[in-house]
């Protein structure tokens, strides 16, 4: 186990340490102390190591995350798992606005609530959270799936590509061009799978959630679809 | 970006520190805002007390026997205590109104930053932790306060377009974020018989929640309507003699944090300016919601 104390070595030391570690290494358990609100902790990991953080987070932690497993012992500030490209990030408490944004693969875990734009450009990320989301959640979403077992907040999938969004509570309201649609096999099963692995497989069941994609109406500029923009 | 602060004591035993807590606080937010940074706490005051906090720009002469030519003009005994750049007189609260009739007569180049039975506010320019250490911030006293680090968006870098903005007696405003209509709200205001020192988006902001407050609306109440009035990004956090409030627009892109425990209300900008608090490890931590006012009392 290597452990960081975030408050005496600071951020560029375990960051750098962190980034030293390519491919295969022996230092695969890491933990990190003090974090405090930093900003940027653990961002930029390309190794398939375990990292826990003992506290809270600032601003984009594990963004860009390769491969690492990261996960954060309380809360998460805006951007976290921001372009993560894969691995995973579990999170114990809530995470602030633009969880997992513009993700491109990769699990990133909420046990609390996600706030506003919650997967917003997502390509490919996987996003699982165990409570509510907040409004412009999955926002021109392009591909991957959100999970969510609470409820949704406003314009849900606003503009949306191609991404999957299932949500067990309630959608306060639905963005322009996302429709609800019907849940087939596939997608009880997709579902199965992210909860497993979203830690989530004793709190919800597939049937329970309700699928939501795009109406593929604004893919191409339409005169007639000038209002919806 | 700004940073934004705030401290509402529930517990008494704290409040000798809160000037040494809202102080951490204001220093950790500095890279959010380095460019100014103010202060308005609340201190309580003298039974039959006002207090008005003044500026100047050249404070050895516009202090100089300050107390004397003001009692001279309303006829009753006025104390200063000179902080820096910054005074706060105390004048008999009937007397209120005359010692600022008479003040800008007597020393024209002075400005008020604040006047009420209990608040007082402190802004300048220069990093927060060398205007909290010109006005000995830490050594402050009140049962709530809020903190204001600056970096400015839409008008210049001068002391009086510091945060707080107070705009009537015992109010203050600070803000994160920049308004879009404020050219027009502040013509209105204006018509209205408001009185305005800057360029500023946020003393419009202030100065609307005056109005409201004025027209017999609660805090909570002035708030809900900035939600209708005020076009663009804000997060507010504003105080009263006795309250604190807080308000995001319905977009809420500018961050906000807040925990709560038996002895206190946070906010902060960013976690990182709570986690000194006592007993933050145990807090209830949360984010405001968008368009919804929060509003604290004692």
């Amino acid at each position: 186990m290597q452990s960081f104390d975030l408050g005496k070595e600071g951020l560029r030391a375990l960051n750098s340490a962190l980034h030293g570690l390519r491919g295969q290494t022996n230092m695969t358990d890491w933990e990190v102390i003090n974090p405090k609100g930093s900003h940027a902790i653990a961002a930029g990991v390309d190794a398939p190591v375990d990292i826990t953080v003992r506290g809270s987070t600032g601003y984009y932690c594990a963004g860009m995350n390769k491969q690492a497993t990261i996960r954060i012992k309380g809360s998460a500030g805006p951007g976290v798992a921001e372009n993560m490209m894969s691995g995973t990030v579990i999170i114990d408490g809530n995470a602030s606005q633009y969880a997992g944004a513009t993700g491109r693969g990769g699990l990133l875990v909420i046990k609390g609530n996600a706030s506003s734009r919650c997967g917003v450009s997502m390509k490919g990320i996987d996003i699982v959270v165990h409570g509510n989301i907040g409004h412009m959640s999955a926002f021109m979403a392009q591909s991957g799936n959100l999970v969510v077992l609470g409820d949704a907040g406003e314009a849900l999938g606003d503009s949306l590509y191609e991404a999957r969004l299932f949500v067990r509570g309630s959608v306060k309201s639905l963005g322009a061009d996302c429709i609800e649609k019907e849940m087939r096999p596939e997608h009880y099963a997709i579902l199965e799978d992210l909860l497993k692995r979203g830690e989530a497989d004793g709190k919800a069941k597939p049937e329970e959630f309700r699928r939501y994609g795009s109406a593929r109406k604004l893919y191409n500029f339409n005169i007639d679809n000038a209002a919806a923009y | 970006m700004c940073g934004i602060v705030g401290l509402f004591l529930k517990d008494p035993k704290l409040e000798p520190q809160l000037g040494a807590m809202l102080t951490d606080m204001l220093i950790t937010m500095t890279d959010r805002g380095p460019d100014s940074a103010g202060i308005a706490i609340y201190g309580g005051g003298k039974d039959g007390l006002g207090k008005i906090t003044i500026q100047s720009a050249t404070p050895d002469k516009d202090f100089k026997n300050l107390d004397g030519d003001l009692h001279d003009a309303i006829g009753q005994p006025v104390t200063l205590l000179v902080k820096s750049t910054h005074a706060v007189l105390e004048v008999p609260l009937d007397q209120m109104g005359a010692a600022r009739s008479a003040l800008a007569h007597l020393r024209p180049g002075v400005k008020v930053m604040s006047a009420g039975d209990s608040i007082e506010i402190f802004k300048e320019v220069g990093l927060p932790k060398d205007v909290a250490a010109r006005f000995e911030v830490s050594k402050m006293k009140g049962t709530h306060g809020i903190g204001h680090t600056r970096m400015a968006t839409e008008s210049a870098v001068t002391t009086m377009g510091a945060h707080p903005f107070s705009t009537g007696a015992d109010q203050c405003l600070v803000h994160n974020g920049s308004l879009s209509n404020h050219n027009g709200l502040r013509r209105e205001l204006i018509r209205l018989g408001k009185t305005f020192e800057t360029q500023n988006d946020t003393e419009v902001a202030a100065a609307y929640v005056s109005r409201k407050l004025e027209e017999g609306q609660s805090l909570g109440e002035a708030l809900e309507s900035g939600l209708d009035d005020l076009d663009g990004f804000y997060t507010f956090v504003v105080g009263t003699k006795n309250g604190f409030g807080v308000v995001r627009d319905p977009i809420a892109c500018k961050p906000a944090v807040m925990a709560e425990t038996d002895q206190y209300v946070a906010f902060g900008s960013e976690y990182r300016a709570l986690v000194n608090l006592p007993g933050i490890e145990d807090a209830r931590v949360w984010e405001p919601e968008p368009a919804t006012v929060y509003f604290w009392e004692r």
